[in-house]
């Protein structure tokens, strides 16, 4: 079925409310804190205070004989019984090198590297007890000074033995002499210097992991917040445990909200894994919020120094992008990807600059492990594109529309310089349809009202693209990839015609128990209620990748798509039979089988209940059931795009930015459930435009200690902060997957940061601000313009 | 948070005499037990003030409005009392936190612990209120000394706060961008004792701000306090506001709380 015949289908492109919500809003979810094993035990961690320091001596006997306390486990304990946590992404130097790859210990051994290092693990009767106890061990430490900033990081104290410069890899991408040469010729280049600042994930569930052992069945059973189980067993067992993968059932039950955080295989699963089989029992552990600022894997943090080379126009002849990426203390499992594969390729943003070239230094930091939070990657592209972009436009006196028509990608498919090949866009509509939703037209008056109210106001654009179902896999195995990047599905009909879906996707929030319900509904002709979507569970689950990159629809569902292929394909050779017809002359469509020509038809039921009472049935050539499983490899990355408009309103007496009107088109290809999808842009707006007005995750230079570890300091967003968003939508259905759909869950937190700063910098200009790092906190926005003044 | 005991008296002598003995009194608990979850309190024993009927209710008394220490933020807010009377305090009670907590938070639990970013404190200097005790009265000019210091002694409790009302008054908070706590707060009173300003937000406690007050009461006007600056050496400043941005701050919130009063 082509994607044009599959998105008229019925329930597609329908806004059906969510099936899961009954659950959650009635408090009837079941998280991994709700679940409770026999013989259930509780961990609680002992966590380093110092961001570098050596360990000379740990005493647990104090802690070991409080009440309730089963064990205290420390790295010695786990020396030699057990391998590092993995990284999933080998990138190479320039000279073919491998980057540096420090042993990432469950439990710290002889050193510590950051403020939350886990150190020690208690086991005990109750939480509270092992919180006691953990307070009980006694750590000797050797402080050493900390490594805070990437800038100066290779002449602070080495980390790592194996990274004596605290340097883990230089990264390189285009043709560095085609752009130079570019540059030499250009009438006017545009250069910029900025900061990516360091985010804090901050899903409403903590971490959490409850592992049991079973000794009757010598099994392990792992219950854990996390985006892609089977990622986190295949990990666990073949990397690190080396424990028979098939005696392993990794769960992630209803998971609160994960934003790329949850993806990585952490320390304390492995840790509660080994401990429940030395001690015999099942361990949990949830976060505090406390904890989880220390210890799970942060966002961004790069620094960038970007130019522009442009003919006399202002068409962009030539990019040059020098990156400082900041790794933390250690390889989180997909770190090394997210500031290259995941950024360099992506510096072409919508525009047809014919040559890129882009350097990145990775650097180890005594700070908490950065890896992929929502976007990973591509909102950082985003915000050296579209920044310099803008800066461009304004230096060469062109307006910020002006300047991104003029290079606009036009004929598709194109091959950008930084290696991705576009398959379909159409940007001049976003842009166009962006510029109408956002009444551009209307800006000026608006300009004024403010101005006579003592008030700044500003429009920023941003224009981004995003490459997501990351994939093919031998391509990125080729990149350094140590995974593969399919996705898998099983439709299973049951014998009275309702369908179980099994799928190697993931939802921590995003609804696939509605929107691939709609997905199978449509494409057999039977209500979504008839169908259940079972996903999270390596137990009943044949495979899966797990949901991260934007991928579970594309990927996903069109695993679905080729499984329901294949149901289709035997369930008319089935009603052939019944139908006394050739294969080839039924039709199936509306639930119906139809032989070609005639007017004879059954339904899907009956086909479905012959398949598993085959009384009447070829089972000469055909097998009974109906029951089918399918792996889905892309053969390319499909390529949201759109384009944001922002209007702040800044109060230059308080250095106040209030974001006045905001305006996202997307171009997502094939929508199934708009409410869905625009939850979706809105959720990523709103964590956007955290990261360009509040949030940043602060660390102190001279102590190492993390300022922002609570929300009394780490500001996020809330609802009240932002206005009504306009939202549009543009279709070019993505060509190489049966769905036509790109994914839509990172484009809002990728496209807005730019569009929010370009409009404060717009709304600054005219008091002499010409740059402003983010996030545009009111006491930045304040001593900028005093800055400016001077 | 640790093990506690807990007592629940009925009465403000059993609940003093629990205090004597080492107890901790717990108010509205929007800081204690936020404190006792993070083990960065550890009382052996609470003692819960909800239970004393006597210590809620707000009542007029001639030019003045009484409100009992245990009354908890949302009902001063939605007093009709407070609102006709002293508008600017009930706007202050709507803004204190979020629903949760001034569903939970009291007036007296927030003067004892005199947070140097809360929001009551500087109403009550501002205000010229008056703290009762269990053991006497302590005007607010008396009451706070400093970074969570205040005149009460051991097993002393507020038992209610008398507020005269004053001319005009006008409280404005900017919010810390991150606790929603004041970065600075101003709180202007055009008082029968003349004008009285009061600053949260900025230093190691709510302060009254002398130059402020000598400007507004020759006018009380915001052109008034226009160049009216205030030393940066005497305040904080933090990952959120510098010094010199919160006394620049101080300036620009006592423009606008004045204009707010003059309406």
């Amino acid at each position: 079925m082509g994607v044009n015949d599959f998105a008229k289908l019925p329930h597609i492109g329908e806004s059906l409310k969510r099936k899961e919500d009954g659950r959650f809003l009635t408090g009837a979810g079941q998280y991994t804190d709700d679940i409770r094993q026999a013989d259930q035990k509780y961990a609680a961690f002992v966590r380093s205070p110092h961001a570098h320091a050596v360990i000379k001596h740990v005493d647990t006997s104090q802690a070991a004989a409080m009440p309730g306390v089963m064990r205290v486990f420390t790295g010695a304990d786990m020396q030699g019984k057990m391998g590092g946590l993995p990284c999933g992404w080998l990138i190479s130097n320039p000279d073919g090198s491998p980057m540096k790859e420090p042993p990432h210990p469950i439990l710290a051994h002889t050193k510590v590297r950051h403020v939350g290092d886990q150190v020690a693990l208690v086991v005990a009767d109750t939480p509270e007890q092992a919180k006691n106890a953990a307070e009980a061990v006694q750590v000797d430490y050797d402080v050493l000074a900390p490594v805070i900033d990437m800038r100066r990081a290779s002449q602070g104290p080495a980390l790592h033995e194996e990274a004596p410069d605290n340097h883990c890899y230089t990264w390189t991408l285009g043709d560095k002499a085609a752009v130079d040469a570019a540059f030499a010729t250009a009438a006017h280049v545009t250069q910029l210097d900025i900061t990516n600042n360091r985010l804090i994930p901050n899903a409403i569930e903590p971490r959490a992991v409850n592992a049991a052992y079973h000794r009757a069945s010598d099994e392990y059973v792992i219950h854990v917040a996390n985006q892609n189980p089977h990622v986190e067993r295949l990990l666990m067992t073949a990397f690190v445990l080396q424990l028979p993968e098939h005696k392993v059932r990794v769960i992630a039950p209803d998971v609160g909200g994960g934003f790329g955080s949850k993806i990585f295989l952490y320390a304390e699963d492995v840790a509660l894994t080994w401990a429940a089989r030395q001690l015999g029992c099942a361990i949990k552990w949830t976060a505090e919020r406390s904890e989880s600022f220390v210890s799970d894997a942060h966002g961004r943090d790069h620094i960038t120094h970007a130019e522009m080379a442009m003919d006399k126009d202002g068409k962009f002849l030539a990019m040059r992008v020098h990156t400082h990426a900041n790794m933390g203390a250690y390889l989180s499992t997909f770190s090394t990807c997210v500031p290259t594969i995941l950024y360099g390729t992506l510096l072409a943003g919508q525009y047809a600059t014919p040559q890129i070239y882009v350097e990145v230094d990775a650097w180890f930091t005594s700070t908490a492990p950065v890896d992929a939070y929502r976007g990973a990657g591509r909102p950082e592209a985003t915000y050296v594109v579209e920044r310099l972009v803008t800066r461009a436009a304004w230096e060469m006196g062109l307006a910020q529309d002006e300047i991104r028509k003029r290079n606009f990608v036009t004929q598709f498919p194109y091959q950008t310089p930084v290696a991705l090949q576009y398959d379909t866009g159409d940007y001049h509509a976003c842009m166009n349809q962006a510029q109408q939703l956002a009444d551009v037209a209307g800006y000026q008056a608006r300009k004024q009202t403010s101005q006579a109210k003592g008030l700044k106001r500003g429009i920023g654009y941003s224009s981004y693209i995003e490459a997501c179902g990351l994939a093919p896999s031998n391509i990125a195995g080729a990149l350094g990839a140590r995974a593969g990047l399919f996705e898998c599905g099983e439709v299973r009909v049951h014998p009275t015609g309702s369908v179980t879906v099994f799928t190697g996707s993931h939802s921590h929030g995003q609804g696939h128990e509605t929107t691939f319900a709609q997905v199978v509904a449509a494409r057999l002709g039977i209500d979504p209620s008839q169908v259940d979507v079972v996903h999270g569970d390596t137990g009943r689950v044949p495979f899966g990748m797990g949901t991260y990159g934007s991928r579970s629809l594309a990927v996903g569902g069109a695993a679905i798509m080729k499984a329901l292929d294949k149901i289709e394909a035997k369930a008319k050779k089935i009603a052939a039979h019944l139908m006394e017809a050739s294969d080839a002359d039924i039709e199936f469509s509306g639930g119906q089988f139809k032989v070609k020509g005639t007017d004879k038809t059954i339904p899907f039921a009956q086909v479905a209940l012959t398949a598993y009472v085959p009384h009447n049935y070829p089972l000469d050539t055909l097998e009974p059931g109906l029951n089918e499983t399918a792996f889905y490899d892309p053969t390319n990355f499909t390529y949201p795009a759109g384009t944001y408009i922002c209007e702040v309103e800044i109060d230059p007496a308080t250095g106040v930015v209030r974001v006045d009107r905001f305006t996202a088109v997307d171009d997502f290809g094939v929508i199934i459930n708009p409410m869905i999808v625009e939850g979706q842009v809105h959720g990523g707006v709103a964590q956007g435009m955290g990261q360009a007005l509040m949030e940043h995750g602060v660390y102190d230079v001279e102590s190492g200690q993390l300022l922002t570890g609570s929300y009394m300091d780490y500001a996020m967003p809330r609802a009240a902060d932002f206005p009504e968003f306009t939202l549009g939508h543009v279709c070019t259905p993505c060509t190489h997957n049966p769905i036509g759909s790109k994914g839509c869950g990172e484009a809002g937190a990728i496209g807005s940061p730019p569009a929010v700063i370009n409009a404060v910098l717009d709304a600054l200009k005219e008091l002499g601000v010409k740059d402003l790092d983010m996030p545009a906190t009111p006491a930045r926005v304040w001593h900028t313009i005093q800055t400016a003044k001077v | 948070m640790y093990a506690f005991t807990f007592e629940r008296p009925a009465t403000l002598a059993d609940a003093a005499k629990l205090a004597k003995a080492g107890g901790k009194l717990l108010a509205g608990g929007q800081t204690l037990l936020a404190s006792m979850k993070l083990r960065l309190a550890a009382p052996e024993q609470l003692i819960d003030l909800g239970g004393i009927r006597e210590l809620a209710g707000i009542r007029k008394e001639g030019n003045r409005l009484v409100i009992g220490a245990m009354t908890r933020h949302a009902d001063v807010a939605e007093s009709k009392e407070v609102q006709t009377a002293i508008p600017a305090l009930a706007e202050l009670a709507a803004r204190i936190g979020d629903k949760q907590v001034r569903a939970m938070g009291t007036l007296g639990g927030s003067l004892a612990n005199n947070d140097p970013a809360a929001d009551y404190p500087a109403a009550a200097l501002a205000l010229g209120a008056t703290l009762v005790t269990t053991q006497r009265e302590i005007t607010a000019d008396d009451f706070f000394q400093g970074l969570f210091v205040t005149a009460l002694n051991e097993s002393e409790l507020i038992t209610a706060v008398r507020w005269p009302i004053p001319k005009r008054a006008a409280y404005i908070k900017f919010p810390q961008p991150a606790s929603r706590f004041a970065l600075i707060g101003v709180f202007v009173a055009q008082t029968d004792g003349g004008v009285r300003v009061a600053v949260t937000g900025g230093g190691n406690g709510v302060f009254r701000h002398a130059e402020l007050e000598r400007a507004l009461d020759k006018s009380f006007t915001p052109a008034a306090v226009a160049d009216v600056k205030t030393d940066a050496s005497e305040l904080n400043g933090d990952l959120h506001g510098s010094a010199e941005y919160r006394a620049h701050l101080i300036g620009v919130m006592a423009q606008r709380a004045v204009a707010k009063a003059v309406g």
